[in-house]
């Protein structure tokens, strides 16, 4: 006979892929509770057959079995291109282009502009955990003034390696009425969920581009501990990327 | 029942260009995504003034990295998307280019070659024939046709969509900026009326019904965890094109079936050339032949040697500095025979410098 179960599987979004689980991000990291906040948003909305998942390079590429919902993985900044392509090609699908701020601020940039200034009816979630992490801890575009990287050994100075990039007013300021633009954080997962419920809901009813960013954790490449990790996302990346909605379609944004 | 871009057969004066345009409408490609380079834009002109009429779209994009990467999500959906570019953009394309070859995804690239290095010219050269052949991290999984005259493009631009989705290789039509700019006559027809079925477009991804319930989800990826993962994944790539390569492969050769003193190879529009040369070569008393290799890779490699072997020397000529000599080198490796070459890197060749330097180099 088969060994038994003694473990209690954990409640997980109906549209998880169990076979994956459990996932293969560090432990603390943000990414697994914002794709259970993902997971839960598709499940209520009832999109497990309709939601195209893309993903990135970078840590993110490590959820590209992570759902139960048809998923590619592409390449490093590419994924919103890629979601791009599907949606036009068929328009019923749900795309949603998952990536790092590496993938979408840096090497990627060209693609987020541009599809936030046309408007594509794509879906991006954008991972901010301040460095680069697949890679081992490099200066991100978000690292924040003064944090140390392996690429900024000293701490990140503004004069020589600039300021972070505020992404989310970036994308409010050049996306046009349609389109949905917020950031959440791990650090308030309700929240979280409803923001990317609404990114979600506005291009299924065809407004335009929706964009999260999320506030998230590298306790791994950050070497802090549980304390520290969170005092970091919630109080430093917090001071400096204000969380809220900075774009929603004919309605007042949440602060 | 949509309409028809072409019906029957009808014959046409047109640029090289226009003539992609108009075959992949016939080849009834859905959707095009481009950015515009000199001397490919005009693809795109005739495309968004077409495809409108007949329900096809088009995007274009921010650089040709995005135009490669939006044609391989549409794809991925189950459109007959391509797209076409050149030169730097060429470059470009090679990184969604080699993830259409890891992940097998079906695609078609249109080249109108331009001169190289760099932003060199907007007129013509052959001098793409490496990086479209074996451009990107990859391994020259690709498929790639190299056309000499407008109905090559007509009808090699229709055939690529069939071998790409019928193979899953990546695959190109390789033209240059004189027959994309140049008009001539050819006939243009509708590929069912010849018996030429396409090939079904079928979505990889967004099928019917509830994944990891009523389906297999799908997971497509091109990111292995160990050597011996990739080694599996790549191997089983290389078997597959080496399976194909015979039926891919296509040729075509003058004068060649009995002894010559020398072969003449060469192919795209240099092949015009070539064939001019000959009856200008036997006039002079040489017995020249030429063999012209369709598709570059893979390469008509048997066709090619057996060849070569009625020759007592072979002179390749092209317009660029060896891209397609190293190709032939690599041909006709363990073959005793001589191999010169005539390298003009950018520039037009005409049937009477062939003869001029064939004479000279006796």
């Amino acid at each position: 006979m088969a060994k038994e179960t003694i473990a209690l599987t954990p409640a997980m979004p109906k549209c998880w892929n169990p076979d994956s689980k459990p996932h293969k991000f560090c432990p603390g990291c943000g990414h697994g509770l914002t794709l259970k906040m993902l997971g839960q948003a598709i499940d209520e909305l009832g999109i497990q057959d309709k939601v195209i998942f893309g993903c990135d390079i970078g840590c993110s590429l490590l959820s590209w079995d992570f759902f139960n919902v048809d998923s590619v993985q592409t390449h490093h900044g590419r994924t919103t291109p890629v979601i791009t392509g599907i949606k036009r090609a068929r328009p019923e699908l749900i795309g949603i282009a998952y990536m790092g701020d590496g993938g979408g601020y840096a090497i990627g940039a060209q693609h987020l502009v541009n599809a936030a200034t046309r408007n594509e009816k794509i879906t991006a979630i954008l991972i901010n955990n301040t460095n680069y992490g697949m890679t081992g801890g490099q200066m991100a575009p978000t690292t924040l003034p003064g944090q140390i990287t392996e690429t900024t050994p000293f701490g990140r100075d503004p004069e020589d390696s600039g300021y972070p990039t505020m992404g989310p007013e970036m994308v409010a300021a050049i996306a046009r009425e349609g389109a949905y633009v917020a950031r959440g954080s791990m650090a308030n997962l309700r929240q979280l969920k409803r923001f990317l419920k609404k990114a979600l809901e506005n291009q299924m009813e065809g407004n335009g581009f929706s964009f999260v960013e999320v506030l998230s954790s590298c306790p791994t490449n950050w070497r802090t501990n549980a304390e520290a990790t969170w005092r970091f996302v919630e109080k430093d990346m917090a001071e400096h990327f204000p969380v809220g909605e900075f774009k929603v379609p004919g309605k007042k944004e949440e602060k | 029942m949509k309409e028809k871009p072409v019906k029957g057969e009808r014959r046409v004066f047109m640029t090289g260009n226009e003539v992609c345009a108009w075959a992949a409408l016939a080849a009834d490609a859905d959707i095009m995504f481009g950015y515009p380079i000199t001397p490919q834009t005009d693809i795109m002109q005739y495309w968004t003034r077409l495809a409108p009429k007949y329900g096809k779209k088009f995007l274009q994009t921010e650089d040709e990295i995005s135009a490669g990467f939006t044609t391989l999500g549409a794809v991925i959906a189950g459109k007959r998307a391509f797209s076409a570019t050149t030169g730097p953009g060429n470059v470009l394309f090679q990184e969604p280019m080699s993830m259409a070859e890891m992940m097998r995804i079906p695609v078609v690239l249109i080249i109108p070659m331009r001169g190289g290095p760099s932003t060199a010219t907007v007129i013509y050269s052959q001098q793409e024939v490496t990086m479209t052949a074996f451009g990107g991290n990859g391994e020259g999984f690709r498929v790639v046709y190299s056309t000499a005259g407008h109905q090559d493009l007509y009808d090699y631009t229709i055939k690529a969509f069939n071998t790409a989705w019928k193979y899953r290789f990546p695959t190109f039509v390789l033209s240059d900026g004189y027959q994309g700019k140049m008009r001539e006559s050819l006939t243009i027809y509708d590929p069912a009326e010849r018996g030429i079925e396409m090939v079904k477009a079928e979505p990889m991804l967004g099928l019917p019904g509830i994944p990891g319930v009523d389906r297999p989800t799908r997971h497509l990826r091109n990111t292995y965890n160990t050597e011996e993962e990739l080694y599996e994944v790549v191997m089983q790539i290389a078997r597959d094109f080496e399976k194909a390569a015979p039926e891919i492969v296509e040729w075509q050769d003058f004068d060649t079936d009995s002894e010559m003193d020398v072969l003449i190879l060469a192919h795209g529009v240099v092949s015009r050339a070539a064939q001019g040369a000959l009856p200008l070569l036997k006039n002079e008393g040489i017995k020249a032949g030429h063999f012209r290799p369709i598709t570059l890779r893979p390469m008509p490699e048997e066709q090619m040697r057996a060849a070569a072997a009625r020759a007592n020397r072979v002179v390749v000529v092209e317009s660029a500095y060896g891209q397609f000599l190293k190709l032939v080198k690599e041909t006709l490796y363990g073959m005793d025979k001589p191999i010169d070459a005539i390298l003009r890197p950018g520039v037009g060749i005409t049937a009477e410098e062939i003869v001029a330097e064939i004479k000279e180099r006796r």
